[in-house]
């Protein structure tokens, strides 16, 4: 009796809901498990425009989905993630990191419907009127995400974006991207609608830089770019449209910590409306 | 005919001195590597003052004086001891309001008017509501013990001057900063006034500095190594090379820019006050506002009946010296505002759109520009994409509600909106889709210390006002 | 103007005919927003009018005053003297012009017809002449129709309205049907200005709508319509029998309203504030509301006037300061 020869899987590019390789037709090799490796997508600026492309046709559906169906799609992601904990465990991943970042969509899921009543409200104007101020998504967030711990990180950055209605192009680790293509079949089976998570893996340095400069990207989250020089070299280009700017952390960041609302806020705008009071 | 007598505020209650120096650590000084500039009365050309502009020694000092005062005296001082030097200054600006209005008037040329009945109440009405939080910040819903940032820098534009002070130092003083703040070079002297009434509140030397002067001054305390946080009111343009001149350090940044507001005007509009509201939002001070009305979307079915009215309304602006009670329009800021108002209105006529002022006559001396629109505007037409800051506004059509937004949105900046419609769920439809930070729905440019303001995209980022106005300043 | 009214041009005099057509008109009205109605009213009372707009403006207030008294205790004796102060409102200063009218009620007319035209079957009112010579008669005005309010047979209001007329009244000042037309009965309030209208016969109309009752700027405006409408020569905010009489807001949709009936019917429509205004101060605020609403075509007596009664001797006291230098005391004017 021989050994089954096992089926390997190709780790592709997850963008509008898709999962195509790049069109750059391009691959590298990473270490897979134990004993073997894989060829992973070297997504190209081309797939980032795409995926840009992807999260702005999301966006409004997205946006304009009930906080209630956000929250169970985010939760629903925590179910597939848990559902799916051995398969991550295989990939190298410790077990306590993907119970935290189970529990990590869980924590953000509940936050759909209730970030808008912390965040916003009305104000007592000195005069008639209705001023009622509430959150809104700031629109299409480019993400590069932390090195490491690559499931982890990963949640605790697209999650807090997507809560409140954004979608985001993540730029995985490059070093670990299995993760994160692994989680885009949790999203991918998670009713997250296409296009409101798309993902590229590859070197974060040759996508990124092309996305800080997209003007169609709202905000650009440099949490896992440890180059100071190119940190700022990107700062430095997202305000060419005046992209919203979350800084790098310190590589040392405690990532199982309560998150706290920051992520959350830092990409949200405040809408306030006014309307007379008259009989 | 009902000719209004000419109703002139008496100058008497501002006392100008001849010169002015910077406003460091609790005095008057002179700049140590700095010049000097005139300020000047925009309705009449006449020397106000001379001015001084700080350098970057200047701003060192003043910077130095702000670190010094945050770390001795304001980090530590109880909120309750903020608060009521807040409330000091408030008091004193309701006190001394009139003498504030009339001088914010000469220098910057808004009628006395707006500046009496709606600059000085507001600022004062600031000062009230930020001093109640300095003491309330454990409760503001940002954890317990938000911590200042440190030294504030920040820089103001011309077109409400003492507003956009108390906007900025306001929310900084109350969550513990001290600040160090550049006054627009066109209109520095009500900054200077306020500082005499720091002087007066006895507020500890050092909390708030005046450093006036103009873009090298702004420039150098933008990038001065000791500043926590920059908070900046004025142009897209600036705002893009601020952010650029602290990314990659730790400095923390609001921008509130610029803006080319959609005002939209649906068939069932209370037609009578959507005209007036559309005169406000466009010609409130000279249509020198960053969320101005400038862009007038008319429904196709009611554009002509509409524009007839806003004509007829015009008609009854009253342009003229800024001091008489009974001025409508007052003066264009500068020289170099002017020439920028009038180069774009020329490329409007210039693309073919149709150009209308009242009849009218402007004064011979002094910035002036006539009340105008343009009708026949395409989204194409620069007058319809590029912020004018002037009273001049472009009228557009549309005809159904999802082309309004479309055309609203259709703009790199999002800094307002208006919505005219006696149509409860439209309004509230319209507002969910239009990416602007303030929409003003059957109202227009109205303005609250409680009510959040700033904008999307190229308008900027964060928000003054309210709750929100607080986390600028605290490190949360 | 309104869209309706700009297409329906050739039609509004067909409006009448119908219920239907009458509410959809009334109802396709724009809206008012009341919040920035009373905006616009407050701006505009912080317009500062001084020496020669003041004295101009007080003098066209005088000539704008319906002098008023409408009271139970009223007597012949009363209403004489206060028709001889009409004529001659300042008699230490012949440059001082007369009110517009006098504002009675229908029992009293003869008696003041008796001082603004003399004794019947003479030309004229002795001594006009010299309080300003060839400028036009004082009026006289008289609320008829079962004022206050308005709750009596439609054969009684026409009964009292022709007498008022052939008593010597000028103008007629009616009040409307407030409950017929709050509960939409709007074919029933046209019908019964129309038939004022007819049974006033030279007189002019004043169509009384009671603001105060009609509670919102919406129904203000439909109510002034409608009044125009039917046929009135003046649309009239309150009868001064309610704590809530003219308001600038109130006065403020008035004028909108006949700007825009002018500009749909080209007939022009006067607009008489009545109730509350006091002081001088009071009056330019609503000349300032003329002025800037309509224009200078409604600056005139037999377009705008003020139902009043103490507004007179305020502006009277004004007018010396004015003309003298001098604060004037209540006791230099007479109290009638």
């Amino acid at each position: 009796m021989s050994e089954r020869v096992a089926v390997r899987k190709t780790y592709k590019l997850y963008i509008g809901g898709e999962v195509p390789r790049s069109e750059s037709g391009r691959s590298y090799l990473v270490q897979s498990g134990e004993n073997s490796t894989a060829n992973v997508a070297l997504a190209s600026r081309k797939d980032a425009r795409d995926a840009v492309v992807a999260a702005r046709a999301a966006g409004s559906g997205w946006a304009g989905a009930t906080a209630y169906n956000r929250g169970q799609i985010l939760y629903r992601a925590a179910e597939m993630l848990e559902g799916r904990r051995e398969q991550f465990v295989a990939l190298g991943i410790p077990g306590d990191e993907v119970d935290a970042a189970t529990d990590r969509w869980v924590w953000y899921a509940g936050w759909s419907d209730k970030l808008p009543q912390v965040r916003g409200g009305v104000n007592p104007v000195a005069g008639p009127y209705l001023n009622l101020s509430t959150p809104e998504p700031t629109g299409v967030v480019a993400v590069v995400a932390p090195a490491a711990p690559a499931l982890l990180g990963l949640v605790s950055v697209i999650a807090p974006a997507i809560v409140s209605g954004n979608t985001v192009v993540v730029a995985a680790s490059p070093t670990d991207p299995l993760a994160a293509v692994t989680l885009a079949e949790v999203l991918a089976t998670a009713d997250l609608p296409a296009g409101v998570v798309n993902i590229l893996t590859g070197r974060p340095q040759e996508t990124v830089p092309s996305l800080a400069g997209h003007r169609d990207v709202n905000a650009l989250d440099l949490t896992g770019v440890a180059d100071a020089e190119l940190a700022t070299s990107l700062e430095v280009k997202a305000a060419e449209n005046l992209k919203r700017v979350l800084r790098p952390v310190p590589a040392n960041h405690d990532w199982y910590a309560d998150p706290g609302l920051a992520r959350m806020t830092a990409l949200l705008e405040t809408k306030t409306v006014w309307h007379p009071k008259g009989g | 005919m009902f000719e209004y007598a000419p109703a002139p505020e008496s100058r008497s209650v501002v006392r100008l001195q001849p010169a002015y120096g910077l406003f460091v650590n609790g005095e008057f000084v002179d700049p140590t590597d700095g010049d000097s500039f005139t300020s000047i009365n925009p309705a009449s050309e006449e020397v106000l003052a001379e001015v001084a502009a700080g350098g970057v020694g200047d701003v060192d000092r003043a910077v130095r004086a702000a670190r010094t005062a945050y770390d001795r005296v304001w980090g530590p001082m109880p909120g309750r001891d903020r608060a009521k030097y807040l409330f000091r200054i408030a008091r004193l600006i309701q006190e001394r309001s009139r003498e504030l209005a009339v001088l914010e008037s000469l220098d910057n040329g808004k009628p006395i008017r707006e500046s009496r009945d709606v600059d000085l109440p507001l600022v004062a009405a600031h000062f009230f509501y930020y001093a109640g939080w300095a003491d309330k910040l454990d409760h503001a819903g940002f954890g317990p013990g938000p911590r200042p940032l440190g030294v504030a820098a920040q820089i103001i534009p011309w077109n409400f001057p003492l507003l956009m002070l108390a906007w900025k130092i306001a929310p900084a003083l109350a969550t513990g900063n001290t600040v160090v703040l550049k006054p627009a070079e066109t209109t520095s002297l009500t900054a200077l006034l306020f500082a005499e009434i720091c002087q007066q509140a006895d507020l500890p030397a050092g909390v708030v500095n005046i450093v006036t002067g103009a873009g090298e001054t702004g420039r150098a305390l933008v990038e001065h190594h000791d500043v926590d946080k920059v908070a900046f009111t004025g142009s897209t343009e600036v705002g893009k090379a601020i952010a650029r001149a602290v990314a990659g350090t730790d400095t923390r940044l609001t921008l509130e820019l610029g803006g080319k507001a959609a005002n939209i005007v649906f068939d069932d509009a209370p037609v009578d006050q959507a005209v007036e509201g559309i005169v406000n939002g466009i010609f409130f001070n000279q249509g020198h506002v960053c969320c101005a009305g400038s862009r007038l979307l008319l429904q196709e079915s009611v554009a002509d009946q509409v524009l007839a009215s806003l004509k007829r309304r015009m008609a009854q602006l009253r342009v003229g010296d800024p001091l008489d009670k009974n001025t409508d329009i007052g003066a264009i800021n500068s020289a170099a505002q002017l020439a920028r108002i009038s180069e774009l209105a020329a490329a409007g006529t210039a693309e073919g759109a149709q150009r209308w002022s009242p009849p009218g006559e402007l004064p011979e001396r002094g910035f002036w520009f006539a009340p105008t629109i343009f009708t026949g505007v395409a989204q194409a037409h620069r007058i319809a994409r590029e912020e004018i800051f002037g009273p001049v506004l472009s009228v557009l059509t549309f005809r159904t509600p999802a082309e309004a937004v479309e055309k609203a949105n259709n703009t790199p900046y999002g800094l307002s909106a208006g919505v005219w419609t006696e149509k409860g769920s439209r309004m509230l439809w319209l507002a969910d889709r239009l990416r602007a930070g303030v929409v003003w729905a059957n109202t227009f440019n109205k303005f609250d210390p409680t009510s959040p303001f700033g904008g999307y995209q190229e308008s900027g980022y964060g928000r003054e006002g309210g709750r929100h106005g607080l986390e600028a300043y605290l490190n949360v | 103007m309104t869209a309706t009214a700009m297409s329906a041009r050739s039609d509004l005099t067909e409006l009448g005919r119908s219920e239907t057509a009458l509410r959809a008109f009334l109802h396709g009205l724009p809206g008012v927003d009341q919040v920035g109605a009373q905006q616009r009213a407050a701006q505009l009372s912080t317009r500062s009018i001084k020496a020669t707009a003041k004295a101009w403006a007080i003098d066209l207030a005088i000539r704008m005053v319906d002098l008023t008294t409408l009271e139970g205790a009223d007597t012949p004796g009363k209403v004489r003297a206060l028709a001889a102060k009409a004529l001659r409102p300042d008699p230490a200063d012949p440059s001082c012009p007369h009110v517009g009218a006098v504002c009675v009620y229908p029992s009293m007319v003869p008696y003041v017809a008796e001082v603004l035209r003399g004794p019947a079957g003479e030309a004229g009112p002795a001594g006009v002449e010299a309080v300003s010579a060839g400028a036009r008669v004082v009026h006289l005005a008289s609320v008829a129709t079962a004022f206050p309010s308005g709750q009596a047979p439609l054969e009684v209001k026409l009964a009292d309205t022709r007498a008022a007329v052939a008593a010597g009244a000028d103008e007629i000042d009616m009040v409307i049907n407030r409950g017929a037309f709050l509960t939409g009965r709007y074919q029933e309030v046209y019908d019964e200005i129309v038939a004022i209208r007819e049974a006033c016969g030279p007189a002019h109309l004043k169509v009384i709508l009671e603001t105060g009752e009609l509670a919102t700027y919406d129904n203000v405006r439909r109510a002034s319509w409608l009044a125009m409408l039917a046929g009135a020569d003046f649309i009239k905010t309150s009868t001064g029998k309610l704590p809530a009489a003219a308001t600038p807001p109130v006065t403020l949709v008035m004028l909108e309203a006949v700007r825009d009936f002018r500009a749909a019917t080209g007939r022009q429509v006067g607009v008489k504030p009545a109730g509350g205004i006091k002081t001088t101060k009071d009056a330019i605020k609503y000349l300032v509301l003329v002025n800037e609403t309509v224009g200078t075509d409604w600056l005139d007596p037999d377009w705008f006037r003020f139902g009043a009664s103490s507004l007179l001797n305020d502006l009277l006291m004004q007018r010396t300061k004015l003309t003298t230098g001098d604060y004037a005391g209540p006791d230099y004017f007479t109290r009638d």
